[in-house]
């Protein structure tokens, strides 16, 4: 069995629950291509209709942000609260806004 | 560059780490006081890690193994329904032994070196399975006794501190509630039939019940990782806590369905407000976990048997991939040439 540490590659899995709605990360799985990564989503994580639509993609295919919260990656969007509506001071009195 | 150097340069790296080692331990520490989730790729410290991998393969491998003491009835189960629910069951135990190890797989574990390491023996599973399916009846009471303590012990998983340990733990818990009343109803069925088929029932319950209070592990005092588990929100409450919740919650189901547990020192106690009950056979649950429970060494021969037996289909599904890629690439170059 060490012969066979040859691993089918890993798959991300995400599922669209109902038409409307996003695919959504559910999990991943081992298979031997994208066909079989499809069936093996079909059986592990839609037994009960969990699913709609299946998007596979291989795990190593998949380029990440960094983990950390405090990234400077993400600063650009920290001091721009006007891009918010709560921004801009109205006055109650004016309707529909 | 000279050997000196080279052991200034990493001195010097060590203090560096050392400190941005506490920096990022502490934003570790509060994450978990703020009953935040860890998500895989943040930093945590080696041992959260190593006890989560053993854990949740742990879980994994009681998932798998958990297929084999029911699918023994599948082929044997008095109806195409019984057959059907006991098949879909069997499935989902499969999945939840997958989406297990696909958290631990989050962690840097690696899928292979778990089933090796549970085919040599070298990572447990519950000392549940090691216990033998005697008659039909059994396949109700592991629903009820076996799947309810699963419930006890997932329910609060699904607020574990890891992520994708917690998410699994949401799947599966919805899932083990299917589990946990199909085994009831097949018992009331059974219930409501012959004086033997009634016999068969009380006789599945007097086998099971202590196995089933022994899933929970051992008593507090006798079990050394829950403290630190606990303060990491990995678990949420003790062995013991666990324990009083399934047998408060089991007894009144048993009453409803007129079988007896078989513990002479099981009462209510109207002071704490929970049932008082006797003592498993600690002894018991140590030899079962060490190997040497009623069916260990069964349980471990099928399992390898059927990674060994699947060896072709893997072998075979590997080749076909390899060999439909060397034609797209093939055919990629001959669309090259042509063009």
């Amino acid at each position: 069995m060490k012969g066979e540490r040859r691993e089918w590659p890993l798959y991300e899995v995400f599922i669209r629950g109902k038409r409307g709605l996003n695919h959504v990360h559910v999990g991943s799985l081992h298979a031997a291509d994208e066909r079989m990564a499809l069936t093996h989503a079909r059986d592990l994580y839609t037994r009960r209709n969990e699913g709609v639509s299946i998007w596979v993609v291989r795990s190593d295919a998949i380029t990440a942000s960094t983990p950390d919260e405090k990234d400077p990656f993400f600063a650009p969007s920290g001091d721009k609260v006007y891009r918010h509506p709560t921004f801009y001071d109205i006055p109650e009195d004016v309707p529909h806004i | 560059m000279m050997p000196d150097n080279d052991g200034a340069h990493e001195s010097a790296n060590a203090a560096g780490s050392d400190a941005g080692e506490q920096q990022l331990q502490e934003h570790f520490d509060r994450t978990i006081a703020h009953d935040q989730r860890i998500e895989p790729r943040d930093w945590m410290p080696e041992a959260y890690r190593r006890t989560l991998v053993r854990q949740i393969a742990q879980h994994a491998h009681s998932e798998i193994i958990g297929m084999q003491p029911e699918g023994e009835w599948i082929t044997r189960a008095p109806s195409l329904r019984r057959k059907a629910i006991l098949f879909a069951k069997v499935q989902d135990e499969a999945g939840h032994g997958l989406y297990l190890y696909s958290a631990a797989e989050t962690l840097g574990a690696d899928r292979a070196d778990l089933t090796e390491r549970l085919i040599e023996g070298r990572q447990k599973y519950s000392s549940i399975f090691n216990y033998p399916t005697m008659n039909f009846a059994d396949v109700g009471v592991i629903g009820w006794f076996v799947d309810g303590a699963a419930i006890c012990n997932q329910v609060p998983l699904c607020r574990s501190s890891y992520g994708p340990y917690a998410r699994a733990m949401v799947r599966i818990c919805k899932e083990e509630s299917f589990h946990q009343r199909q085994g009831y109803e097949l018992l009331m069925t059974m219930m409501r039939g012959t004086e033997a088929q009634r016999r068969m029932v009380q006789d599945a319950v007097d086998r099971w019940w202590w196995p089933s209070l022994m899933m929970f592990g051992p008593p507090d005092g006798d079990s050394p990782n829950t403290a630190k588990s606990m303060a990491w929100h990995i678990k949420r409450h003790s062995n013991d806590e666990l324990r009083q919740r399934f047998v408060d919650m089991t007894v009144p189901q048993a009453e409803k369905l007129g079988v007896v547990l078989p513990d002479p020192q099981l009462r209510w106690n109207e002071e704490r407000g929970h049932h008082d009950f006797g003592t498993p056979d600690w002894s018991e649950l140590k030899r079962v976990i060490s190997g040497d429970g009623p069916c260990n060494a069964q349980r471990m021969t099928r399992r390898r048997a059927a990674h060994e037996d699947g060896a072709w289909v893997r072998e075979a599904a590997s080749a076909y991939a390899a060999k439909q890629a060397a034609g797209v690439a093939e055919q990629q170059q001959q669309e090259g040439r042509a063009a």
